[in-house]
């Protein structure tokens, strides 16, 4: 187990990169703490897979360094940083059985016969893979491979860090929901440090005591799903955790606070403060956090233009000062298309975006 | 639903039918028919049943020279298939080198058959031959005409140069075919140099060496123009293979009898040991399963 820091990281795929949009990952500093469960969150095409393979050492950074536990492990292959990684796609040895496929990394890293066995019943038994471990590998589905994939692993007891790369791609949604349990558990039960990549949210958060949020090569946001919900540090946060998203409306300053259209949001004069200088600034909203009020000074009416019905509560899509608004709104509620709703904008879950980045008040 | 009997689609087997005829079944039991008479000139030959047969089949020049066959094709399945392995894991995977090694590699087998056993005749002379000189000059008493041990090694070393570069291309493609995900996991998995081969390329190239094995093995049984042009099958008879032991027969003594019933056992013994290969590799697997 290990400590993973990563030291004005950055990394090419081009020979010569001449601008920021010619890395896929830009440079950043960031530690994975020993024993951690951590999932890496974003986009497909936002550098996480880059991310890992670099921690892994089958990728090497082009500038910065990877440190584990403190010493600099830039040029050392994944066998001798000892780590595992888990593919998005299974790799299985198919000539052999699905037993010695488990056996395999222990084999190669000298560990006991009879420690070997032990081991490998131990994690068959946790991935359910026990009646078939004398099966040849080839003949499995392709569910059963990714869990042989994901077996060998978890089987190593001493690896420095085991790493994800959205391994449950291929799996049916039942046996995913169980996998991610089971992935929980073995970390609660081993205390290694895992690193989970995944684009969905919802993995992200079941697996994850916290996530980094990945976006065009940065992490833009580190935190438990708690705080990217209720504080989201850029839009891209807001926008991606969530379902639906973060509402952003574009706004432009006036003397007291930021109005979209006629609609005015006062802000404390700290706040306002810094906003000066950028002429891109956002209002950000979580559609949970809108409500439904009686007519007053503290509401603004807006158009019903949809309603979509999920079943346990409903999203509801208006129109306000020329801008799409979600709000979620329980399901018993009634409304109807081009009904007036007031919504009021309670002002603690109102953020405000700076050139995307969120900006709080100084304390 | 009903079948309706219409036999009229038995037409369309025809063509296929008569192809297959006059390339192959006609030839043979032409073969057949020879083999099983005794031929003075057209229209005078008798009946003569297995007698042939049983003629080629003790005839000791023929034992040996079967003997002799088995030698060079084990010879040269044991030192091609490991060697064009061994080539095509060493050559790099893209870019301008890889094309320049696949083009060295291909060379060789671009050249016609007796212009092979040309160039090597004279490569390997003690007297002008750069590789015969050399090897004289490096103190070795190397006389390919006169010694049959030298003249043996010559043809072998003829034929790995040739055909070798087959092998490695077809290994290569086959090594070009596993996807980086496996070096990739194996990296991972800590598998030394050795296991990646064994458990990654070897099983993976299983499908190319089926077909390396089986074309080298009857290409290396037929041999013949090399040979024939490198040593017209000397000294003595020591490197008089099989195919030229027929032809002296068919050609030369013009014993057609005899020469067609041992072109059948010949055939035979190509396909018996073609099928023995073929089905031991492509059921290794299964029977560990089991």
């Amino acid at each position: 187990m290990a400590e993973i820091t990563l030291t004005a990281m950055a990394h090419s795929y081009h020979k010569n990169p001449q601008g920021p949009e010619d890395y896929a990952i830009r440079q950043l500093d960031h530690v994975w703490e020993k024993g951690g469960a951590y999932a890496l969150l974003g986009p497909s095409g936002c550098g996480k897979s880059t991310m890992l393979n670099i921690i892994s050492g089958l990728l090497a950074p082009s500038e910065g360094q990877v440190l584990f536990d403190g010493k600099p492990v830039n040029h050392l292959s994944p066998r001798e940083r000892n780590i595992a990684q888990v593919f998005q796609f299974p790799v299985v040895y198919d000539s052999m059985t699905v037993f010695d496929n488990l056996a395999f990394p222990l084999r190669n890293s000298g560990v006991p016969k009879a420690r070997i066995r032990e081991r490998v019943v131990e994690i068959a038994q946790v991935l359910e893979l026990e009646p078939l471990l004398k099966r040849k590998a080839r003949n499995l589905s392709a569910d059963e491979k990714q869990k042989v994939s994901m077996g060998r692993g978890l089987v190593r007891e001493d690896v420095s860090a085991i790493l994800f790369d959205e391994p449950l791609t291929v799996i049916d949604p039942q046996l995913k929901w169980r996998l991610r349990r089971k992935l929980k558990q073995i970390h609660e039960q081993f205390d290694i440090t895992m690193i989970y990549v995944t684009h969905d949210q919802l993995e992200a958060s079941t697996f994850a005591d916290r996530i980094a949020v990945m976006y065009e090569g940065r992490i833009v946001q580190f935190g438990t799903p708690t705080e990217l919900f209720e504080n989201p540090n850029h839009t891209f946060v807001g926008f991606f955790i969530g379902s639906p998203g973060m509402n952003l409306l574009p706004v432009t300053r006036y003397e007291g606070g930021v109005q979209c259209g006629e609609v005015r949001f006062p802000l404390p004069p700290g706040l306002l403060a810094r906003l000066d200088g950028s002429d891109n600034l956002k209002l950000g909203i979580r559609p949970e956090f809108l409500q439904v009020v009686a007519p007053g000074p503290d509401a603004s009416p807006a158009t019903v233009e949809d309603v979509e019905d999920l079943g346990t509560y409903q999203i509801v899509t208006v129109r306000l000062a020329d801008q799409a608004i979600k709000v979620r709104l329980p399901e018993d509620q009634a409304v109807t298309q081009g009904q007036i709703l007031h919504l009021h904008f309670p002002e603690q879950w109102v953020k405000v975006y700076r050139d995307e980045y969120l900006v709080e008040d100084s304390p | 639903m009903r079948k309706i009997p219409d036999n009229r689609a038995w037409w369309l087997v025809l063509p296929v039918l008569l192809l297959v005829a006059f390339s192959a079944l006609v030839p043979l039991m032409t073969v057949v028919n020879y083999s099983v008479q005794d031929i003075f000139g057209p229209g005078n030959a008798y009946y003569v049943g297995t007698e042939w047969f049983g003629d080629v089949l003790r005839d000791e020049r023929l034992q040996a020279s079967l003997l002799r066959q088995f030698g060079f094709s084990g010879a040269v399945l044991a030192i091609e298939i490991p060697l064009g392995i061994g080539i095509a894991l060493m050559m790099p995977r893209q870019g301008m080198r890889a094309s320049l090694c696949l083009i060295l590699l291909a060379i060789p087998l671009l050249i016609p058959w007796n212009v092979v056993g040309t160039i090597w005749q004279i490569f390997a002379r003690g007297d002008i031959g750069l590789f015969g000189w050399g090897l004289n000059q490096l103190g070795f008493n190397y006389n390919y005409t006169g010694d049959p041990v030298d003249a043996w090694l010559t043809v072998l070393l003829m034929d790995v140069w040739h055909w070798t570069p087959l092998v490695a291309l077809l290994c290569y493609s086959g090594l070009r075919a596993i996807p980086e995900a496996f070096y990739q996991a194996a990296e991972i998995d800590r598998a030394s140099r050795w296991a990646v081969f064994r458990y990654i390329q070897l099983p993976r190239l299983k499908n190319v060496l089926v077909i390396a094995v089986l074309l080298r093995f009857m290409d290396s049984f037929m041999i013949y123009t090399e040979p024939f042009v490198l040593t017209g099958g000397g000294p003595g008879s020591s490197t008089t293979f099989l195919s030229q032991t027929l032809t002296t027969m068919a050609v030369g003594q013009f014993d057609l009898g005899r020469a067609a019933a041992f072109s059948l056992v010949y055939f035979l013994i190509v396909l018996l040991v073609s099928w023995l290969f073929f089905t031991a590799i492509t059921h290794m697997d299964k029977e560990r399963q089991e």
